[in-house]
């Protein structure tokens, strides 16, 4: 055999007799090998201060847009939808200002998306009004002919869980979102209708909580806290929380 | 031999204890999570779990109350093998039927969307479609392959009496309690990873028993060598464990709900999750198919692996390389770029181990090439690694930036997937199941050679239809994204692409269903093959004895 003829490479027969013969080095050694590439990229994002720009304005999910957020991963909706404009010209032009890293920075899990069967939604917020998307959700093609979205007309006669909000709100604060600040957990349930009755009492309290929320009954139903309603809640606050007229992406402390 | 061993039942042992244990607890956890759940979900979802772990008692009590498992230690273990063909054939079917449906719903959605039922919207179908064939039919497949693999090439019966039978029905409630989950609107909203907390913890226990068990099997081996099939195996139950436990990690909002939170947010979940995303396919669908290649294109072909050294070489260089590879789902997003740079760079570098394997499957028919004409299981299985070096030749150049920047969000990404998924993946398994089922029934050959002529050429044609008109559908898509007219404006909204796609999305429709036809094919051949209706003997088909003393393999 070759091994004969030749002088073989010794690393050959070391794997042969250490690698091949014994699982238990087979198994350390795939596991070690397979580690690497993780550590290397995945652990310093952990660490580099320059992973996460620092802007104003990014803050928590309000506890009604919270709910919708997960209507819209229950849903699925990530499947076609997108959330993260790449710095491109026909992106910037299309949807607005690429997105940050800081704007995702509360997003468990992320939203990014990896299809576009519909289009890009990081900056949804704003762009549609309320009736208008009333409408598409109950039958998108009665506004958009050419959709091929499915229709989510249940949504607005389903009553949403708003029970559930605080015991969420608490795992989030465990995992470091700042839930705890500003008297927002203790407020959990209760600012969920505050967001939807622009006159009730707390409403200072809230804006004060949640910078920038919208406060309107967003299902256009105020005799019911809907699915609907957390759902608009959630899409009109998407891309909204940084002022980009201001933001300078070409200022030194935002150069990654 | 003691009295019990010539009984060859294993009898109520401690294994059967704790795995009886393990269904109590379960079935405690979900009588608890039906009754008083955190939310609407689990109260309803906690019935189907419950029912699974009721069911998996009342097996173990039926078996127990007759003596045991069987346990002779001169014979192979080929019922959970016999299992594990029939589970990859059903979840295959429904994983391709649900395929089908969406692919039609995205062409005639409001023909299919129906207002009354949020369970079969597009939302909730794609990760039941996902999940179906890349976890339940590929991870039915790789179970089952892996066991009779480990057993024929270390001569010697499984190891561990009730815990393989663990991991074949702990699996198949895995799968259950995932796709029930995602109908209910059950998902934590990750790609590949959408089981909430609990599946992920169950699948946790299968998996590491899966280990322990395959691992148990190698050391008890009467060969003094590892076959390399079991290397790729090895890595890719060691390597998923890890992506699993990892990308998964979350907090659960309550311990009898439903809902779980990340622990990780927005950038870091994103390379987090795509480390995991593209591992699944680099290690579940890569290294495990590249075992069944391993060990079955050989074994078919009568001859031996191409080369051991090449063999050697892109074991270690494919699985170094490939767990760099994720970022480039990340292109030009938020994500720092200098790991889109590093994942960009191993993908590229990922096309020579990936190549590597490629050669030393399609050469290890030097000498036997005739057989692709007259074995249309060999021709299979050749085809499926033609397959694999299509696309893991397309994967490193989409990896490049500015190809990327077409590419990503389009369906040429989508066609990609399935040159591979349903090249490779679906027709390697197509030919291990081929040649499972005459080895395990011990027929003289299928039922009809010529059923399976038909379904290489229809899947065949089918996987044609689905390639090109993604690839089109895909490329279009993102020129018209980026077109501007003479003005300086963008020439087209976004809806006029969606509406572009629709004659491409009718010929994906079709090429979905000629694929499914095959896989019917199958599924009858199989059945008449079990039923012991074998027309005539194929040449091809070695017996293959399920006693162990035999010369090695």
């Amino acid at each position: 055999m070759a091994e004969k003829t030749k002088k073989a490479n010794p690393i050959w027969a070391w794997h042969k007799k250490v690698l091949e013969q014994n699982s238990i080095m087979l198994t350390g050694g795939v596991l070690v090998v397979v580690s690497i590439g993780g550590l290397v990229e995945i652990a310093p994002l952990f660490y580099l201060d320059e992973t996460i720009e620092e802007v104003e304005g990014v803050r928590p999910y309000s506890p009604l847009a919270l709910m919708g957020r997960d209507i819209y991963i229950r849903e699925g909706c990530y499947t076609c939808h997108s959330q993260m404009v790449r710095p491109l010209r026909d992106e910037v032009e299309r949807y607005g200002h690429y997105s940050l890293a800081a704007e995702s920075m509360y997003d468990r899990p992320f939203q990014w998306g990896s299809k576009r069967t519909g289009p890009d939604l990081a900056r949804v917020g704003g762009k549609y009004s309320d009736e208008w998307h009333r409408d598409h959700m109950r039958d998108p093609r009665s506004v958009v002919p050419e959709s091929i979205m499915p229709p989510y007309a249940f949504l607005e006669t389903t009553p949403l869980e708003v029970e559930v909000v605080e015991g969420r709100m608490r795992a989030l604060t465990r995992l470091g979102t700042p839930y705890d600040e500003l008297g927002r957990l203790e407020n959990a349930v209760s600012d969920v209708y505050t967001q939807l009755d622009p006159f009730a009492a707390d409403y200072d309290g809230f804006l004060e909580r949640y910078p920038g929320a919208p406060v309107r009954d967003f299902d256009g139903n105020p005799d019911m806290v809907s699915e609907l309603d957390a759902l608009i809640a959630y899409l009109q606050i998407l891309g909204t929380m940084v002022d980009f007229s201001t933001y300078e992406a070409e200022a030194d402390e935002n150069l990654r | 031999m003691s009295a019990a061993a010539a009984s060859n039942k294993t009898g109520f042992d401690a294994s059967a204890m704790v795995v009886a244990g393990l269904l109590g607890l379960g079935a405690l956890w979900s009588l608890i999570s039906a009754a008083a759940g955190a939310d609407a979900a689990i109260r309803v979802h906690a019935w189907v779990i419950g029912a699974g772990f009721l069911a998996g008692l009342f097996m173990m009590a039926r078996i127990y109350g007759d003596g045991g498992l069987d346990n002779d230690k001169t014979q192979y273990n080929e019922n959970v093998i016999k299992a594990g063909v029939i589970a990859s054939m059903f979840w295959g079917v429904a994983g391709l039927l649900v395929g089908v449906i969406i692919a039609f719903q995205l062409a005639f959605p409001a023909l299919l969307s129906f207002d009354a039922f949020p369970q079969l919207n597009f939302g909730r179908l794609r990760p039941v479609h996902t999940s179906a064939v890349i976890f339940a039919f590929g991870g039915n497949v790789l179970i089952a392959t892996s066991f009779y693999v480990v057993q024929r090439t270390c001569r010697t019966r499984i190891a561990g009496g009730i815990w393989p039978w663990f991991v074949f029905w702990g699996y198949q409630l895995f799968i259950v309690v995932a796709a029930t989950g995602y109908l209910l609107g059950i998902t934590q909203g990750k790609e590949y990873a959408e089981p909430e907390w609990y599946a992920d913890l169950w699948l946790t226990l299968v998996w590491v028993a899966y280990l322990l068990v395959f691992l148990a099997t190698l050391m008890r081996r009467k060969e003094p060598h590892l076959y390399v099939a079991n290397w790729f195996y090895l890595a890719f139950i060691v390597t998923i464990a890890m992506l699993h436990v990892v990308n998964n990690l979350a907090m659960p909002a309550s311990l009898f709900g439903a809902r779980s939170y990340s622990a990780f947010a927005g950038v870091q979940d994103a390379l987090t999750q795509w480390w995991y995303g593209h591992n699944a396919v680099g290690f579940f669908l890569t290294a495990g198919f590249l075992a069944i290649m391993y060990y079955f294109i050989p074994k078919r072909a009568e001859r031996p692996v191409y080369s051991y050294r090449l063999s050697i070489i892109h074991f270690w260089a494919l699985i170094f390389i490939y767990i760099w590879a994720g970022p480039h789902h990340l292109h030009y997003t938020a994500l720092p770029e200098w790991a889109q740079t590093l994942g960009m760079t191993f993908s590229i570098m990922l096309w020579m181990p990936s190549w590597g394997g490629m050669i030393n499957g399609l050469m290890t028919l030097s000498g036997a090439w005739d057989r692709l004409r007259t074995d249309p299981v060999i021709r299979m299985l050749v085809v499926s690694v033609a397959f694999y070096g299509m696309s893991t030749f397309e994967g490193p150049v989409m990896s490049v930036r500015a190809v990327n920047s077409l590419s990503h969000y389009t369906d040429w990404t989508i066609g990609h997937v399935h040159s591979g998924a349903l090249g490779w993946v679906g027709f390697i398994s197509f030919g291990a199941i081929y040649c499972l089922v005459p080895w395990l029934w011990k027929r003289a050959g299928m039922y009809s050679k010529a059923l399976i002529e038909w379904h290489f050429w229809i899947a065949t044609i089918g996987i044609l239809l689905y390639i090109t008109s993604m690839w089109v559908s895909g490329i279009m898509q993102g020129l018209m994204w980026r077109a501007y007219n003479s003005l300086g404006f963008l020439e087209y909204s976004f809806v006029q692409t969606v509406e572009a796609m629709h004659p491409y999305y009718i010929i994906r429709g079709l090429g979905g269903v000629l694929y499914l036809t095959g896989a019917l094919l199958m599924v009858w051949n199989v059945y008449k093959t079990i039923k012991g209706d074998v027309r005539e003997k194929d040449e091809a088909v070695k017996p293959q004895s399920a006693a162990i003393q035999q010369p090695a393999e």
